[in-house]
């Protein structure tokens, strides 16, 4: 057993645990997409990140790659975490936003604007789906290729493959492609339609003050003065 | 072209059917045939019992590695920042009206393949043109159809107009 800090909290966690595995035990609500109990862990998404260490000397690491170390500090819900966590939301948003679970996310989190060229593919390349084909369906029939901008994941030569027996897998497991949003604006702006949750508090501090953000509930109090309505 | 399966065979048994020497044994294709034959790479699948996900992956994230049939000659425009504001494009584009196709592809007749490189660590002589390993320093616009004849066949150039 290890003795770690998450939010200034005394916590035990057992050896060969991430971040995430100690924080999801204590209930504290991180977002992910790339992340699956049942697939091994790819720190793709970036929406998992959490600040560690103390003091000035704090960095941003992904929380579902980071092995914890015995007495290891972590926050989970500090201001800079936000803040990167909505600048990737709104990356994401500017590549898929036609997904639902995108949407919610950016409602979640109150990220309002967009501000980057909308390109509405439907992939993130979180790589569940490559995942799933290999590990828990054991078929590898799908893959990335290319690179860079030209990256994408495809059946080898882009056929109808051999290995490839439709189980529907990655589609079951895809953020992006499955759930449609519906809003009004979806394709065009941020939606904000299914999950705008109204503050419920008025002061705003610099790290959350109450149970209510780590139970994914509010977080009214972490979010910037001009976001609160 | 006809993919001899000795041949891609013999490639795999140098490196003992490990599917490590991945990269190396595409090279070997590479090298034989100018690009990755279809046929080369199901044999080359089973042989080392690697996926063709992977294969296909590593074949494509590689840009020494072709999936189609490459020319005889390679030219290789460099695109690095020196090159670029020395008229690096510019050089690209008149290869391309010369040759009749767009960078990344080859010529019908399978002389010529035309591609773009970041930057060859050369950037005094810029702009660079690289055609079949030969560098050719300070190319302009008119260096280089010259260029381009010095390479095709003789029965070409015969044919090529003036």
């Amino acid at each position: 057993m290890l003795t770690i800090y998450i939010n200034n909290t005394e916590v035990q966690a057992e050896e060969g645990w991430t971040i995430l595995d100690a924080a999801q035990f204590y209930g504290l609500a991180i977002p992910t997409l790339c992340h699956n109990p049942g697939l091994s862990n790819y720190g793709g998404c970036r929406l998992c990140l959490v600040e560690i260490g103390e003091g000035k000397y704090t960095k941003l690491v992904s929380s579902c790659t980071y092995p914890i170390g015995e007495g290891l500090v972590v926050h989970t819900d500090t201001k800079r975490v936000l803040e990167a966590r909505r600048m990737m939301i709104e990356l994401m948003l500017s590549t898929a936003p036609g997904s639902k679970v995108i949407q919610d996310l950016a409602s979640l989190y109150g990220v309002k604007q967009m501000r980057f060229k909308i390109r509405n593919e439907e992939c993130i390349y979180c790589g569940l789906c490559v995942r799933m084909c290999e590990e828990q369906m054991d078929a590898k029939a799908i893959g990335f290729q290319n690179r860079g901008f030209k990256r994408k994941i495809s059946t080898p030569f882009d056929e109808r493959s051999y290995e490839c027996r439709l189980c529907g897998a990655c589609m079951y497991i895809c953020p992006a492609c499955a759930l449609r949003c519906q809003g009004p604006d979806a394709d065009t702006a941020v939606c904000n339609a299914c999950l705008n949750l109204d503050p419920t508090c008025v002061e705003v501090y610099d790290e959350l003050q109450c149970w209510m953000y780590d139970a994914g509930q509010c977080g009214t109090c972490v979010k910037k003065p001009s976001d609160a309505k | 072209m006809n993919v001899e399966l000795d041949k891609v065979k013999s490639f795999v048994d140098k490196h003992a059917c490990d599917p490590s020497a991945l990269i190396a044994i595409l090279q070997d294709i590479q090298a034989e045939y100018n690009y990755l034959p279809r046929r080369a790479l199901l044999v080359l699948s089973q042989m080392i019992k690697t996926s063709m996900v992977d294969i296909i992956g590593v074949a494509t994230f590689y840009s020494a590695f072709s999936l189609e049939p490459r020319g005889e000659h390679t030219a290789t425009v460099c695109m690095g920042t020196a090159c670029h504001v020395r008229g690096g494009p510019k050089i690209l584009e008149e290869f391309e009206r010369n040759l009749g196709i767009e960078s990344g592809h080859t010529t019908e007749d399978k002389q010529f393949s035309l591609e773009t490189v970041a930057c060859l660590g050369c950037c005094a002589i810029g702009p660079v043109v690289v055609v079949d390993g030969d560098y050719h320093a300070q190319v302009s616009i008119r260096k280089v159809e010259p260029i381009l004849r010095k390479y095709q066949t003789k029965e070409k150039k015969d044919d090529a107009p003036n």
